[in-house]
């Protein structure tokens, strides 16, 4: 039997989506030319799906910061902290981002991934029982594999269902360690996090907060859904990525837990990989500082979701429950969807193509990123350009109209 | 008293009757997912109507073990047996 033969299923389906066009798992920009434009296929496109939420990757002081670093600090550490040595700005940073949450202490990871893996696999042990959203990332879900502990999946958002699997587990030894998220990252829907933190209170357990897609998008001080929601006082370890609003790569832990450095020679995922290298921890620093200081990326990114997200509900299509920076269209079936991903690239707007088992309720998506650094002609014409291509492929149900001309002549132009 | 395993299986079958077409065959044999068509959050998602249908939680370590109907009514039974 051929080694790769168990993916033969998983063959098939790519040819399948692949036949519709493109290839979406291989999207090839040619050039990034900023925090909203690339160039793809020889012609420049909007970017709609590249979770850049405040357009950081191209402020001036988060590159002029990284490039300083580079030079003097190199362009690797080479190896691990516990084994190989912790640079100065790796504890910089840590006191950083614990200041920005307000919690005593922090940990920062090679990826956003890794702090998902690194925490809970390390957090719960063999008695410990995890209860997990449903609609949890894909990292949280191979951090329980990774780990000892029983792990049980809770109905997504469902602070009763929490709560019955709570009781059902009465009597028995352990912690209870409860994980879900800020916003979910497939429909952009806030997790219920009063009513978890309720529950946690009430019966008794530890509060674990993934904010990967609301840090810097949600909260006053952009400390997301936990800062919105009023609940920082009871998550006890919130964790998220400098992949996404910081505009670079890793991931984080903070928390005000006692002994929180004991994790540091413990957490396998922390501890055998090599750690953030100097320009990317530079550029993260430098990029904490501009959402600390400027509240209008924040307010921004907000209003242009917002902006995309009653346009095109008002356009007719089915959207995801609320606005968020994550704004996920519903498409009939996936056929659709793979149609609708490519007509958009067609015309010059890159989206995310979502499809089962990689969504909840096995919906066909396509996804939309929303950013700070999107200007108002850039939102119009995505906003114009999915309608028109709803209506061309009969998804709103509107008369068929002419295609208007690709986004990127008129916004580009 | 506790259910019997005709109790469970008939009960599961009833559950997955409304995730698969009406005219679909469902025995203690059949595999979930590879048999039925369903995906992997799919079959998450069945779980949890059986979670519920039977007042228990199935830890996802014990659902990776599970192939056939049959084999998650045996895990049912026990789980159940061991929450007297």
């Amino acid at each position: 039997m051929a080694l790769l033969s168990k993916f033969d299923d998983m063959r098939a389906a790519l040819q399948a989506l692949a036949a519709g066009g493109r290839n979406p798992f291989d999207v090839r920009f040619e050039k990034i030319s900023s925090a909203t434009e690339g160039v793809l296929e020889g012609r420049p496109c909007l970017l709609f799906g590249t979770n850049n939420y405040l357009g950081l990757t191209f402020d001036e002081s988060c590159i002029a910061a990284s490039a300083g670093a580079l030079r003097a600090g190199g362009t690797g550490t080479t190896g691990s902290r516990i084994a190989n040595g912790t640079y100065g700005d790796h504890v910089v940073l840590e006191h950083r981002i614990a200041e920005f949450y307000g919690k005593r202490a922090a940990m920062i990871f090679t990826t956003g991934y890794q702090a998902n893996l690194g925490l809970l696999s390390t957090l719960a042990g063999r008695d410990d029982q995890l209860l997990i959203d449903a609609d949890s990332h894909a990292s949280i879900y191979d951090a329980c594999k990774l780990g000892s502990a029983e792990v049980i999946r809770f109905r997504h958002n469902d602070a009763g269902d929490l709560a019955r699997r709570l009781a059902r587990l009465e009597g028995r030894p352990g912690n209870r360690i409860i994980v879900t998220e800020g916003i979910f990252s497939m429909l952009g829907d806030s997790g219920a996090l009063r009513e978890i933190a309720a529950v946690k209170r009430e019966m008794g357990a530890t509060l674990i907060v993934d904010e990967a897609h609301s840090m810097g998008t949600r909260g006053r001080r952009g400390r997301g859904v936990c800062e919105d929601s009023g609940v920082e006082s009871d998550v006890d370890f919130v964790v998220g990525t400098f992949s996404k609003s910081l505009g670079a790569i890793g991931g984080f832990v903070v928390s005000d837990l006692p002994d929180f450095d004991l994790l540091r020679i413990a957490c396998r995922p922390y501890m055998f990989t090599a750690s953030l290298p100097p320009a990317v921890v530079a550029s993260v620093i430098a990029a904490l500082s501009r959402i600390s200081t400027d509240a209008s990326l924040g307010e921004r990114v907000r209003s242009n979701s917002g902006k995309l997200y009653r346009a095109l509900a008002q356009g007719g299509f089915a959207v995801g429950p609320e606005p968020n920076a994550i704004v996920a269209l519903k498409m009939p079936d996936k056929e659709t969807a793979v149609r609708f991903w490519n007509r958009l690239l067609d015309q010059g707007v890159y989206t995310n193509l979502a499809l089962p088992p990689a969504t909840p309720g096995s919906l066909s998506l396509i996804r939309c990123s929303i950013s700070a650094a999107h200007s108002e002609a850039q939102i119009e014409s995505a906003i114009a350009t999915m309608i028109a291509v709803g209506r061309e492929l009969g998804i709103l149900g509107a008369e068929p109209k002419k295609t208007p001309a690709p986004v990127v002549d008129r916004v580009l132009a | 008293m506790s259910d019997s395993i005709d109790t469970i299986e008939a009960g599961v079958i009833g559950l997955l009757a409304h995730r698969v077409p009406a005219d679909t065959k469902v025995t203690a044999e059949t595999r979930i997912m590879s048999d039925l068509g369903l995906d992997s959050v799919a079959v998450l998602d069945f779980i949890q109507d059986v979670e519920d249908r039977f007042d228990l939680s199935i830890p996802l370590e014990r659902v990776a073990e599970v192939q056939t109907v049959g084999e998650l009514c045996a895990a049912v039974q026990t789980l159940k047996g061991a929450a007297r």
